[in-house]
């Protein structure tokens, strides 16, 4: 729809402005305290524009300080944490969602249809549900503040896996046919001409799951107990002594801030694919 | 190269007393570097009968054989064939040399010898420019020559064709009609093409199988089936405007027709219910002092020839005839004269032809 008012064109411009303020303040908030001395931060008003301790401030949260009533632990160790856990769900969710759409789509075995609706069927049970059980398994098996036990639980996916499935089912049969005719074995097939069509389509779904990953809180909160277990997430909660206790906020916003830096990189620098992968349907 | 046997091929799908069977005992002797088409109406179980050829599809009873092997449970990459789907079925994501060269390339055939089977196929093909462009970049003519080239640098025993040129424009699939004609010539490699365009068929074949209902309805050469079809389905099938079935009752040169009585030759004459045949071009006079009444309904100019519609008696019939004569006037009864020995008659029940 083309349509030329200036007024409206004001009105709607006005509008996306207001929305991006109301995303972009509290994040701006959080880089300008990140900046100050903790003794500035509680002043009130608080300071709006940046303050001059921005390098401190960041080496303190990377390498770990020594005030603070909360958790002093360095982020740098949460930051590698975070990124294993969050590349390692990625990676392996795409990988075992795409070999069980594979087998569901394209090969006949007994009881096929009640595999692919149990799988169906675990969308409606998220971590949080199956938390208890799930919690029960981990610790029995000594994956306490282990990155398998930070990862495993969360790999299984059962929309990963739905995904897949409807593309595959989208490639025309006589792919698959004139495959078998050049002598493509199944997983030849897979590998050339089935994982080439779909990287769209994984670089999206990357995308999804690293930040999963990435922003897990609950499941990683009751699985470690050690410091240096902690993903990012769970340091900034851990930092933040509950009461009246004086917190580094100075700090505790760097690691915010460090904490989003990952998954915004990621986001942008997918963005091309991960926009191809959702829209296109070029095959 | 190779010959194929299809004995007493049968295809159910399903199986106990809800199997469906789609193809009835076919059985069929094709030579060494002959052209065969198998054509028939959608349905009639012709893309079947190929894809077990192929291997996609498993024959349920009967035997396959590529040369002296029978091939029932041999692997469709290992029979020796290559096949050139309705939609070509290229590979999106690779260039067209690596379309070309993928089943070589699993076959571990050295990269040389890749790249001169299909640097020779491209120059066959005249694809020579296009080896590095994908699939998506070519047009429908281009993509057909590619999935043609696929099948040549396999240098099978048999080449099988699905309806490749369905998807083409009427003018670049008489083009491609030609040039599967001359590759045929230049490689002599058995082939065996499925389509339900009857001319198609009558242009490529050297002999044709006619299929209907999951049955042969007759095998021969073009000039066979047009001439002297087996059955009223091949007589009403092959030919465009489709041969005029008259049913009626003979009683020696009487034949009743749609409450009117035709004169028959003499060579044609016999007793009981019949369906005669008669193609509409096959007239040795149409505008004669007497013969079968034929009025005239509608006229269709086609360029060269007009196409007469109209009825004898009740019965609908068609005839065909040269643009450069005068037409005649809508409404007006013509006399027709068939020509002589063109008349063939049908068993009313079975459809089969009666030999005269």
């Amino acid at each position: 729809m083309i349509e030329k008012r200036p007024a409206l064109t004001l009105l709607s411009h006005l509008v996306l402005i207001l929305g991006v303020l109301i995303v972009a303040f509290p994040i701006y908030i959080a880089f300008v305290a990140s900046t100050h001395t903790a003794q500035a931060i509680v002043q009130a008003p608080m300071p709006l524009l940046p303050g001059d301790h921005l390098l401190e401030n960041y080496q303190a949260a990377l390498s770990g300080h020594n005030s603070g009533s909360g958790s002093t632990a360095p982020v740098g160790r949460m930051m590698l944490v975070s990124l294993v856990s969050a590349l390692t769900i990625a990676i392996a969710k795409i990988a075992i969602s795409l070999l069980s759409a594979f087998a569901i789509v394209y090969f006949r075995f007994p009881l096929k249809n009640f595999v692919f609706w149990s799988i169906f069927v675990t969308l409606m049970l998220p971590v949080e549900v199956r938390i208890g059980p799930t919690y029960q398994v981990v610790s029995d098996l000594g994956m306490l503040n282990s990155y398998a036990g930070l990862t495993v639980p969360l790999i299984a996916s059962a929309t990963a896996t739905f995904l897949f499935r409807q593309f595959f089912m989208t490639v025309p049969d006589e792919l698959v046919e004139a495959a078998r005719i050049d002598g493509a074995g199944a997983m030849r097939f897979f590998k050339d001409v089935l994982l080439p069509l779909s990287s769209t389509s994984i670089a999206a779904l990357f995308v999804i799951q690293f930040i999963y990953g990435w922003n897990q809180y609950l499941w990683p909160l009751l699985v470690t107990t050690d410091e240096n277990m902690y993903p990012v997430v769970i340091g900034i909660k851990r930092m933040i002594s509950g009461g009246d206790a004086a917190n580094d906020w100075n700090i505790i916003m760097a690691t915010a801030i460090l904490a989003m830096i990952p998954p915004a990189l990621v986001v942008m620098l997918m963005q091309r694919w991960f926009v191809k992968g959702l829209v296109d349907t070029e095959k | 190269m190779a010959s194929i046997s299809l004995r007493k091929i049968v295809k159910r799908y399903g199986s106990g007393p809800k199997a469906n069977q789609v193809i009835h005992g076919i059985s069929a002797e094709i030579a060494d570097g002959e052209f065969i088409v198998i054509v028939g109406p959608s349905g009639c179980g012709k893309s079947t009968l190929l894809r077990m050829v192929a291997g996609l599809e498993e024959v349920s009873a009967g035997e396959i054989a590529i040369g002296a092997r029978v091939v029932n449970q041999v692997e469709p990459a290992d029979r020796d064939i290559a096949m050139v789907f309705q939609n070509y079925a290229l590979y999106p994501h690779m260039t067209v040399f690596d379309n070309m060269a993928y089943g070589l390339k699993i076959k571990k055939v050295a990269s040389a010898e890749i790249k001169t089977r299909v640097d020779r196929a491209a120059a066959i093909l005249e694809l020579g420019g296009l080896l590095q462009r994908r699939p998506r970049e070519l047009s429908g003519g281009q993509r057909q020559r590619v999935a043609m080239g696929r099948a040549i640098v396999r240098n099978p025993q048999v080449f099988l064709f699905d309806e490749p040129l369905s998807n083409l424009d009427a003018k670049l699939r008489a083009q491609t009609r030609l040039e599967i004609q001359k590759l045929h010539r230049e490689l002599g490699v058995t082939s065996l093409f499925v389509t339900h365009d009857q001319v198609e068929a009558m242009t490529l074949a050297q002999r044709m199988i006619v299929m209907n209902g999951g049955h042969v309805e007759q095998i021969g050469t073009p000039e066979e089936v047009y001439g002297r079809p087996a059955t009223t389905f091949v007589a009403s099938f092959i030919g465009s405007p489709p041969m005029n079935l008259l049913k009626g009752r003979a009683s020696g040169r009487d034949f009743m027709v749609g409450g009117i009585t035709l004169q028959l030759p003499a060579a044609a004459a016999r007793d009981g219910e019949l369906i005669i045949g008669l193609r509409p071009e096959h007239l040795a006079n149409w505008d004669a002092a007497e013969g079968w009444p034929f009025k005239v309904e509608m006229i269709e100019m086609l360029g060269a020839e007009r196409l007469v519609y109209g009825r004898l008696g009740d019965a609908a019939f068609t005839l065909r005839i040269d643009a450069s004569l005068a037409p005649p006037k809508v409404g007006s009864t013509l006399r027709l004269q068939p020509s002589a020995g063109q008349l063939h008659c049908f068993d009313a029940q079975t459809g089969q032809r009666i030999s005269a």
